[in-house]
């Protein structure tokens, strides 16, 4: 198996993540297809570790889990504290800086 | 040079006393009068006593000076407010400061009712101190702050009663013909300090001969354009008929006998520019004749007694810039004229103000006749400055328009011919619509239209009237005899002493025509108006009359070429101002605020939208390195 | 510190002062605004028998290190010319806070934060006209946009908010084409010389052509639009009619003048080769100006906008004078700059009087005036005869000076400016007659005549108006030598006369 399929892979994760952040109405969704984009860079950082045989991506890659970890913290208490003023998880709903 | 003190005090009394009664107010109201008159009296007495020192001392040491204080200086451009008192102001100040104090008194009964008298005899003063700073100044600039000073004193005084709508515009129009003019003289001024870096008599005196002959035409035409702003020449004389709303002690004093004639005291003062400047001659000469017929063409046809005068005045100081422009010879002559006219006119005009004054300020002739026998006083003096003005002998008239006359001939050949001939036209039409103005007052049917008979004026008004009309009979002599006034002002006006080289036609001829010019005019007239006149103005009159009651169209004339293009450009520059410069800098700020408006668009407040942008963002800019890398 | 910088201070303490003070004692403020201003007026007065005639240098020098990174001093010294239009500053402000006494009851931050606003405006005027360090200027100049634009917005009336932010929208965008032109100077200075904002040093600076053309059109247009000189004018009647009289005065009678004042100080003395280049083109803009403002002058309905359109046309008489290369013309603008200050203050005064007892601006709603308000209606008049230079006021010594000294050089500019004497007789005329003359329409029966405390405002402005007509001795001698020297730096000579003596 090529390694090149591991990137393609992360490619379609991204794709799939980065579609669900802008079609996706709930919260929640949105949060997870962010999560998914994270982790498919996550999983071409450790390929292209491989490829280049360091471990400068893995790095980053466990990096990048950190901030995700800190993101989730920060990101799912703002969820949770609109979702109880307002009653909904739509990131429409949330447009109050607009108005 | 001699030097003297006392020139400073001719200026500064009346300028005093005119400052103090505006700022007393009401508080001067009961001396006001009386104070301005006896500051106008001692101005004439400090020139009366400079004339006898003057007569005291030898031909060159005659002309006074006085240095007051250094005015402006700035690099080569250095003025003194500095005061010359020669022989040619001498005339200049008696005239102004007597003629100035008779007329005061006069106005102490004349607007004995008017709430503002106090007013009127502020502005009088102011008068007389900025006319004798024009005929004092000893440069150009100095004169010109009299020149305007008159101006805004003629403003002042013509707008007196100025809630009157038509008077206030008369006002503001006299204002901006002397403006006109006043262009010229701030260009004469600036071309000759370019010439001779000095812009003081004496100065360019001495240099004239070095200047080239262009730069001399160039400053002659724009003094006579200052000359015919303030004297009322063509084509800028339309301002002095409608002068006549002014009280008509204003209309003797300024319109008459001082400031009108200040346009002949510039060319008389700046002889030796004109006469490096030939070109700048004949144009005097063709505005003075021009004038000389206009004026008393308009003069013709006028029933306002007041208007009728000041076309009279317009013709007569047509004389006036006619001799000056007449070379060395003429200016002696022309400056007899303005004296004698001082008299006669002022007169005159007091005459008229007396009239009024007894037919309660109606100044329609045609709503006098048979005055004469309810005021005989005032008819006998109006009779005699009357007797002057069409030049009988041996009244003042005669001998100076005589002279002038006299010396239009003398010109030479076809030009000495025309205007000999223009000149005794000139006297003719005089004769006639000054007999018309005097039988159309006081002889004939009485057509006031009322019960009210015509009183004499008080004695007050008399006395200055009486006076004027002594001046009116024996000037003229007095200044002809033994050539007093013209080897008076020789070393001013003619210091060559050039003479004619012959007499083309002899005096005695010249004064025999003369005669004759005027009996056909006073017949023409006597013939015309012997009968009943009409207390109505005809409607069927020739077009020449028709022209003349409009002031030869001159009105019109300015109207249409410089008022309504002058309105046109004001509103195309507003709707330029507005629409193409303003409009650019709208433009700029509509432009930011609709850009503002259509990005604003994309500020829709939904996450997923930004998400979305960001994404193609992301993209356009991954194409674009692909792009540019391969 | 030298005596030039305690002066500056001054108002910035009477400023701090005032902000200590109750701000619903609105008396007590006004009183010491006004006191500390006119102890101010008397310093600078002081200070101009201390100025030394004889030496065309800057005096009362101050040098300290500001910004050392760059070169930037705090540098203050003045000049003849400067000290004239300090002077002017100076005397200006106490007559505006006695004269408009009542105007900021109606603002919307009321009296303490008006005269906090005036106060710093004077120290920035002062300093504008001081500072001899180009990044100073250049500061002070950007600075005085700020009270301006809330002395405007906050307390005028109209469309005052779109007139302040035209204003100031104008003004930083030549602020800008200014501060470019200081950063490429800043850099061939850098090149040459080393680092320096001095503008001694910077004079002796040889650039080449275009550089020296561009960087020349940077300050001129951002003084072109102060001054203002037709395009850059569209600003200015706008913000007049929106703002209260007083500031209108400081605005037209001062803060223009910082326009006209840079053309010399830095446009001139700067670039010489470019002035010299770009003079033909200037000296007909300043020409359009003089005409162009009397005939919008004479078409306004509006009295505010009349006088502001005057001046336009009077920035025009200045700008030509400048750029005419001559003793005489530039003198009599510098004499001008202040003559139009002193008239334009008594014009705006008396108008801003006139319209708050009438309740409206408009020319036409007037009538009669001079019958129901004589003493009002004759100082309206003088200020109205000043304007239109007739001789014997102020105004006319420094028109025709500027004039003369135009026409040695540039005849047919000269010619074609006189013509604007007549102009400025109808514009002065019209509104006379509309307002002062005629029989007293309805709505003006019972104008009251000017207060004590308001002939007390307007006593000394229409005093200077006549004295220095008649003897401008005085200013002339401390702007001479100056102006000598800017004529002799910039290169040229006057124009001899065609007779040789």
């Amino acid at each position: 198996m090529s390694i090149a399929n591991y990137l393609y892979l992360s490619a379609i994760l991204f794709t799939i993540g980065a579609v669900g952040v802008v079609v996706r109405r709930n919260a929640i969704v949105v949060f997870m297809c962010i999560e998914l984009m994270l982790n498919a860079a996550n999983l071409a950082f450790v390929t292209f570790a491989r490829i280049n045989g360091n471990l400068d991506g893995q790095v980053v890659a466990f990096f990048t889990m950190v901030v995700a970890a800190c993101e989730v913290v920060v990101g799912l208490a703002i969820i949770v504290t609109i979702y109880r003023s307002r009653r909904s998880a739509s990131v429409d709903d949330a447009s109050l800086l607009k108005r | 040079m001699t030097t003297s003190s006392n020139l400073v005090w001719l200026i500064a009394l009346p300028l005093i006393c005119s400052a103090l009664l505006l700022l007393a107010g009401k508080r001067a109201n009961a001396w006001g009068h009386l104070v301005a008159t006896l500051v106008s009296a001692s101005a004439f007495a400090i020139g009366v006593v400079e004339l006898f020192a003057m007569l005291g001392r030898d031909v060159q040491d005659r002309p006074v000076t006085q240095k007051v204080f250094t005015w402006i200086s700035v690099g080569d451009f250095k003025v003194d407010a500095s005061l010359l008192l020669d022989q040619l102001s001498i005339c200049f100040v008696l005239l102004i400061t007597g003629v100035g104090t008779l007329i005061h008194i006069y106005s102490i009964a004349y607007m004995s009712h008017d709430r503002d008298r106090r007013r009127f005899f502020a502005y009088l003063n102011l008068f007389i101190a900025a006319m004798l700073l024009l005929v004092l100044g000893d440069s150009y600039l100095n004169l010109y702050v009299g020149w305007e000073g008159v101006g805004l004193a003629s403003y002042l005084l013509i707008g007196f009663w100025n809630e009157k709508p038509a008077y206030a515009t008369a006002a503001k129009k006299a204002f901006i013909a002397n403006r006109v003019g006043d262009v010229g003289l701030s260009l004469a001024i600036m071309i000759a300090f370019a010439t001779f870096g000095d812009v003081t008599f004496k100065g360019i005196q001495a240099q004239a001969d070095q200047a080239s002959s262009s730069a001399m035409t160039a400053i002659g035409l724009m003094l006579l354009l200052a000359a015919v702003g303030k004297s009322a020449q063509f084509p800028l004389q339309a301002w002095l008929g409608d002068a006549m709303a002014g009280p008509t002690p204003v209309s003797a004093l300024i319109h008459a006998a001082t400031m009108v004639t200040a346009g002949v005291y510039l060319i008389t003062r700046s002889n030796f520019i004109f006469d490096a400047a030939p070109t700048a001659q004949l144009v005097v000469i063709i505005i003075g004749v021009i004038t000389l017929l206009f004026g008393a063409v308009i003069g013709m046809a006028k029933d306002d007694i007041k208007k009728a005068l000041a076309a009279s005045t317009m013709s007569q100081i047509g004389y006036m810039i006619l001799a000056t422009g007449l070379g060395p010879i003429g200016y002696a002559f022309a400056i007899m004229h303005l004296l004698t006219h001082g008299f006669f006119k002022a007169s005159m005009f007091l005459g008229a103000g007396s009239v009024m004054h007894g037919m309660k300020d109606e100044v329609n002739m045609r709503k006098y006749g048979g005055i004469g026998k309810y005021m005989p006083f005032t008819f006998i003096t109006f009779g005699l400055g009357y007797l002057a003005i069409i030049g009988v002998p041996p009244f003042s008239g005669f001998y100076s328009k005589d002279k002038i006359i006299e010396t239009a001939f003398n010109a030479g050949g076809l030009k000495g011919v025309l205007l000999g001939v223009a000149t005794l036209f000139g006297a003719t039409l005089t004769a006639f619509y000054m007999t018309r103005v005097v039988i159309m007052t006081f002889f004939g049917n009485e057509r006031w239209g009322h019960k009210d008979e015509p009183h004499e004026s008080p004695a007050l008004m008399l006395i200055p009237i009486s006076l004027l009309s002594i001046g009116s009979v024996a000037s003229g002599f007095l200044l002809y005899r033994n050539h007093a006034l013209e080897y008076w002002l020789k070393p001013i006006v003619n210091p060559a002493g050039e003479q004619h080289l012959e007499e083309l036609v002899q005096p005695i001829v010249v004064s025999a025509l003369a005669v004759t010019a005027v009996i056909i005019g006073v017949s023409i007239a006597i013939k015309k108006y012997r009968g009943e006149i009409s207390s109505e103005a005809p409607v069927k009159v020739n077009l020449l009359t028709k022209a003349a009651r409009r002031d030869l169209y001159q009105d019109d004339f300015n109207e249409s070429v410089f008022m309504r293009p002058g309105q046109s450009v004001v509103k195309s520059l507003l709707n330029f101002d507005y629409k193409v410069l303003d409009g650019l800098v709208r433009l700029v700020g509509g432009i930011s605020i609709g850009a503002g408006q259509s990005l604003r668009k994309f500020q829709n407040g939904y996450v997923r939208s930004y998400a979305l942008m960001m994404v193609v963002g992301v993209l356009a800019l991954l194409i674009t390195v692909w792009l540019m890398s391969s | 510190m030298s005596l030039l910088t305690t002066i500056g201070l001054m108002p910035l303490i009477a400023a701090l002062i005032i902000g200590f003070l109750p701000k619903l004692n609105d008396e007590l403020i006004k009183r010491v605004a006004f006191i500390s201003t006119t102890l101010i007026a008397i310093a600078s007065i002081f200070l101009a028998t201390g100025f030394d005639r004889s030496q065309t240098g800057f005096q009362f020098t101050q040098s300290n290190s500001w910004i050392s990174a760059f070169n930037i001093n705090y540098a203050v010294g003045i000049d003849g010319i400067s000290l004239v239009l300090i002077l002017l500053s100076t005397i200006l402000v106490p007559i505006v806070i006695l004269a408009t006494w009542h105007e900021s009851d109606v603002g919307r931050w009321g009296s303490k934060v008006f005269y906090i606003l005036i106060l710093v405006l004077e120290t920035l005027m002062i300093g504008v006209f001081a500072a001899t360090d180009l990044f100073l200027f250049y500061v002070f100049f950007e600075a005085m946009l700020i009270p301006v634009y809330f002395l405007i917005g906050g307390y005028g009336s109209g469309e005052k908010s779109a007139a302040a932010v035209k204003f100031l929208l104008y003004s930083l965008f030549g602020g800008l084409l200014m501060l470019a032109s200081i950063i490429g100077i800043y850099v061939i200075a850098d090149n040459q010389i080393g680092a320096t904002f001095d503008i001694t040093q910077l004079a002796k600076l040889q650039i080449d052509d275009t550089t020296e053309n561009l960087l020349f059109l940077g300050f001129f247009i951002a003084f072109a639009i102060k001054a203002p000189l037709v395009p850059f004018h569209t600003w200015l009647p706008d913000a007049a009619k929106s703002a209260t009289p007083g500031t209108s005065v400081l605005l037209l009678g001062v803060l223009d003048k910082v326009g006209t004042y840079g053309m010399i100080r830095f446009c001139i003395t700067l670039f010489p080769d470019a002035s010299k280049t770009f003079t033909p083109y200037i000296i007909t803009l300043a020409v359009i100006s003089i005409l162009y403002g009397a005939f919008m002058a004479i078409g306004q309905k509006e009295i505010k906008g009349l006088i502001a359109f005057t001046s336009i046309s009077h920035f025009g008489f200045i700008t030509m004078g400048i750029f005419a290369m001559t003793t005489q013309g530039m003198s009599g603008a510098a004499l001008y700059m202040v003559n139009h200050g002193f008239s334009t203050a008594a014009l705006f005064l008396i108008a801003g009087w006139m319209i708050k007892r009438r309740n409206s601006s408009i020319i036409s709603d007037f009538g009669g005036l001079q019958r129901v308000t004589p003493v009002m209606a004759w100082m309206f008049f003088i200020a109205g005869m000043s304007s239109l230079a007739l001789p014997g006021l102020s105004s006319f010594v420094s028109e025709f000076l500027v004039l003369v000294g135009t026409y040695t050089r540039y005849p047919v500019a000269a010619i074609i400016g006189t013509l604007g004497i007549v102009l400025a007789a109808l514009y002065v005329l019209i509104p006379v007659q509309k307002t002062l003359h005629g029989p007293i329409t309805p709505g003006n029966e019972n104008t009251t005549d000017l207060s004590l405390r308001e002939k007390l405002a307007i006593a000394p402005v229409v005093a200077v108006i006549i004295a220095m007509g008649f003897y401008p001795k005085p200013v002339l001698d401390l702007i001479n030598p100056t102006a000598e020297k800017v004529v002799t730096t910039a290169g040229f000579t006057d124009p001899a006369p065609q007779v040789r003596k």
